[in-house]
């Protein structure tokens, strides 16, 4: 091979790698240029009373987002509570029982499910339980957010689990241990950090969903603690406030965006904490 | 009280047409060592599983035949309870990684749910860790992980594990063949000492270690129980030819 190849050879490689870390780099900007228009735009509106007292009316200044931010809290916590014992509990039926034929279309179900649009899921809820209940409700929007929430945790148990050696369970039926105690006793335990990181994705997945809450949660002007009528949320508000010809009101869209954005970002971090620090070493 | 504990008569196993172990007739004596040795893929080890039903954790696992400890059917028992009778020490250590030392030995009382006063569970941690020879090494350290330990401690563990639920038969599958030879050495010293209180079963593909530490010898080739006899016997006048074959080197 003569020296003129080989350096065209060497030129093309560093291009190439050249290229790559450009294209690395150019995924990072869009992020850090939401982050810092958001907050630029966000961060002088927030201070203690927006974070505590109620939107005002159009026309007085001032006023805050704290039905939002209750709202939001009651209706993940509800989707919560719904989601994640149903989808621990689907998951590790789907780890232990991997080729069964209920498993391979559990899994396809769940597979096409995380790819049905939100306000798809949003409209079923309406018609399955807005309107047999005869009205808008925060419980409502908490079983759309839990379905968006099944999947992910789900395939993160049953994933986490699948990576477990066998050995694990083998040592606990050994003992005599029962399925169930064999199940939460020791194999959900040691896999606790994967399960827990599927959950938190989950909540920070559903965090932002707008489409589903439009026709079930409803939205409220006022602070409501009861889940079964209509309830503000954090995406809800933006979308409302963002959208209003109202200078007051659209800083309560930028305050509430910061909000959300940095409740995002905590979650995420937190995540990836609880990963490192409850991972059972094997 | 009767010799035999454990008793098979025509048993089989299969993983779904696979027939793996087949018409094995053995009687076991009481307080013995029994070695099961043999070629790789010969039965022995699911023949080893099929005595505490772990062989029908595996899907598409089958068998048949007869199977006794003190003469009840072993197959007419719950499983769990057939597993707290008869404990298993499995070829990796495998103790329980979210659990402490002292954890990991009273594992079979306290993940079953069974309570005892604190008392009590110090007695059964010391008294197991000491049969295993390993409650100096560790005494200090019972609240520490498990899985800190080295190989051939966390065998120990395992060992002391199954000790800890008062078994009748200890039933071991290669115990040693993931640990170095000093390890080794420790685990076969045990089961001198273990056989005073229970019935000790040990799957091994190591000739010598079966020679070193049973008093009886089965040995097991293409799925068929060829031969069992006194271990001395096996290894200086084996009746079969295979057996003969086999403990000469001529095939492994």
């Amino acid at each position: 091979m003569d020296g003129k190849n080989i350096k065209y050879r060497i030129g093309k490689s560093n291009v190439a790698q050249i290229v790559t870390t450009i294209f690395a780099f150019a995924c990072v900007i869009p992020l850090l240029f939401i982050l810092g228009f958001i907050l630029k735009a966000g961060i002088t509106k927030i201070n203690w009373h927006f974070l505590v007292s109620i939107p005002k009316p159009v026309g007085e200044s001032g006023g805050g987002i704290v039905n939002a931010l209750v709202g939001s809290i009651l209706i993940i916590l509800c989707a919560s509570v719904i989601a994640i014992p149903i989808g621990i509990l689907a998951g590790i039926y789907l780890s232990e029982n991997g080729k069964s034929r209920l498993a391979y279309w559990c899994r396809l179900c769940v597979d096409i499910l995380q790819g049905v649009p939100s306000i798809v899921i949003g409209i079923i809820a309406y018609f399955w339980l807005v309107k047999p209940l005869g009205g808008f409700s925060a419980l409502s929007g908490s079983v759309a957010l839990a379905i968006m929430m099944l999947p992910i945790v789900i395939r993160s148990t049953e994933e986490t689990l699948k990576l477990l050696p066998s050995s694990l369970q083998e040592a606990a039926f050994a003992l005599g241990m029962p399925f169930h105690r064999v199940m939460f006793k020791v194999v959900v335990p040691v896999g606790i950090s994967g399960i827990l990181s599927g959950v938190m994705l989950a909540i920070a997945r559903i965090t932002g969903e707008t489409a589903p809450l439009l026709f079930t949660a409803f939205g409220n002007p006022y602070l409501s603690y009861n889940i079964t009528k209509p309830m503000q949320s954090l995406p809800h508000l933006i979308f409302d406030y963002a959208t209003s010809p109202y200078d007051d009101w659209k800083n309560l869209a930028w305050g509430a965006s910061v909000i959300l954005l940095l409740w995002v970002l905590l979650l995420n971090i937190f995540t990836k904490l609880i990963t490192r620090k409850w991972k059972v070493q094997l | 009280m009767e010799s035999t504990i454990i008793k098979s008569k025509g048993f089989n196993a299969s993983f779904g047409s696979n027939h793996v172990v087949k018409n094995v007739n053995i009687e076991i004596p009481r307080n013995h060592v029994i070695a099961v040795m043999g070629p790789s893929g010969c039965g022995k080890t699911t023949y080893l599983r099929c005595i505490n039903r772990m062989h029908e954790l595996i899907p598409g696992a089958t068998s048949s035949g007869e199977m006794t400890i003190n003469n009840e059917n072993i197959y007419d028992m719950h499983p769990i309870f057939v597993r707290q009778k008869i404990g298993m020490v499995f070829q990796r250590p495998n103790p329980f990684p979210n659990l402490s030392i002292y954890d990991n030995v009273i594992a079979g009382y306290k993940l079953n749910g069974i309570r005892l006063p604190k008392a009590e569970r110090d007695r059964i941690v010391e008294h197991s860790l000491t049969r295993v020879a390993l409650w100096k090494e560790v005494k200090d350290a019972l609240n520490k992980k498990g899985s800190f330990l080295s190989g051939g401690q966390q065998q120990r563990l395992c060992i002391a594990r199954a000790v800890a639920m008062e078994p009748e038969v200890l039933l071991f599958d290669e115990p040693t063949s993931a640990l170095d030879p000093i390890s080794t050495s420790t685990v076969e010293e045990l089961f001198h000492e273990l056989k005073a209180n229970y019935t000790l079963i040990i799957v091994t593909h190591n000739m010598q270690q079966a020679a070193r530490v049973s008093d009886k010898t089965a040995f097991f080739y293409m799925g068929e129980l060829v031969e069992y006899d006194e271990t001395k016997i096996m290894f200086t006048n084996p009746k079969d030819k295979r057996t003969q074959n086999y403990i000469t080197g001529r095939f492994s």
